[in-house]
């Protein structure tokens, strides 16, 4: 937005110096060039979050099944069942809203998450947790959680059913999981 | 909204399992074992007559979190040993499902890095079991007793920023250290952190 207003001014400051028609042609080769400009890129941008948005995603009355799957880039049986996630959250999008929690440091956004995000081709939503003091929050996503990843809370919020999985998931076994969530 | 969160809050509650954590509790005596160390030597909880207890930690060579711990674990030793409380640290992975743990990659990990405290190898993963670690780096802190048993005193994270260690502004286990030398209770007895799974043999 910023980068369009900077460029508009430098337009108008060019056009005033130059004659009347060829004023009008540069204003509207100008404004069918925003017009037609492809927009900035929607790639995912991993919107690092603190535990209050990740408490109202838990507590939030949506239609939607919840799935929240906590994970890192240095965690390698997370990252074998994150292609799991990503096919319910294509297949299933309308019923289920699927989010993929990242506990990587935060300084390791753009130099580790953000290009792994796109090398796997994750369209799902991906947040990254930046809450260092894990002892304050682990209880509250589920008592028992002993603190390893992966990790998966699915819930219903229209019935407030929950379920807590610690530890890596077989696809049958996410699968199993939704289907009894989403019947 | 309320509704419903105390409705989760109560399921919570009522749900069996809750707690499902197996193993051993603050409380309880610590289960001896017998490890082989990265010299050859085994080690129990009896072999170091002088010690008073023991910072006991399940870590590995390849869970980021315990190589970011690394040097706050030589530092507790070096702090606490001569105090007598040793660091021991065991290594609790399967090395089948992680090379990067085998025996040898651990020798040459603690030569690496010097450390000054026995690794052990949990070959058969019964005492990782029987003590209920569930990610590494894992921390248990045991007190001697008058009848020369050990009683765990606390179970969980070193400090709380795995990140930094110098922007942790809680550091649980030289607390809890300090206050056993200090012949006090330890305040904060149970934490928990995020780490790496421990990877059980299959």
């Amino acid at each position: 937005m910023l980068q369009r207003t900077y460029i508009l001014k430098i337009a108008i400051t060019i056009s005033y110096s130059l004659p009347f028609y060829e004023y009008m042609q540069k204003v509207i080769f100008l404004l069918l060039g925003l017009l037609l400009a492809p927009k900035p890129s929607q790639e995912p941008p991993v919107e690092v979050i603190k535990f209050d948005t990740l408490q109202h995603l838990m507590n939030r009355n949506s239609q939607q099944i919840e799935v929240i799957n906590f994970w890192a880039t240095w965690c390698k049986p997370c990252i074998k069942e994150l292609p799991y996630f990503q096919s319910i959250h294509q297949q299933m999008g309308d019923k289920v809203n699927v989010t993929l929690i990242s506990l990587d440091f935060a300084d390791q956004l753009d130099s580790k998450v953000v290009p792994f995000v796109k090398k796997k081709g994750l369209t799902a939503k991906v947040l990254l947790l930046d809450e260092i003091d894990y002892n304050s929050w682990i209880d509250k996503v589920d008592p028992s959680w002993t603190g390893s990843i992966p990790a998966t809370l699915v819930i219903d919020p229209q019935s407030g059913r929950r379920k807590f999985v610690e530890g890596e998931l077989k696809q049958e076994e996410l699968e199993e999981i939704i289907r009894e969530f989403t019947k | 909204m309320l509704y419903l969160q105390s409705a989760i809050l109560a399921l919570l509650m009522v749900l069996p399992g809750a707690d499902i954590a197996n193993g051993l509790k603050v409380g309880d005596q610590a289960v001896d074992f017998n490890l082989k160390n990265i010299d050859g030597k085994m080690i129990s909880l009896q072999t170091d007559k002088q010690a008073k207890g023991y910072i006991l930690i399940f870590t590995c060579n390849t869970c980021p979190y315990s190589v970011a711990y690394e040097d706050r674990i030589i530092e507790l030793h070096q702090k606490f040993a001569p105090k007598g409380y040793p660091v021991l640290a065991i290594q609790p992975n399967d090395s089948k499902r992680s090379p990067g743990d085998s025996f040898d990659k651990m020798k040459k990990r603690a030569k690496d890095k010097g450390f000054p405290f026995p690794y052990l190898l949990d070959e058969t993963q019964e005492t990782t079991s029987t003590y209920g670690a569930t990610n590494t780096p894992h921390v248990y802190v045991l007190n001697k007793q008058a009848d020369e048993t050990f009683k765990i005193e606390y179970i969980g994270a070193i400090d709380n920023n795995t990140r930094r260690a110098e922007d942790a502004t809680k550091h649980y286990v030289k607390a809890a250290v300090e206050g056993l030398l200090k012949g006090q209770k330890v305040e904060t007895t149970k934490t928990k952190a995020i780490g790496c799974t421990i990877k059980w043999s299959s």
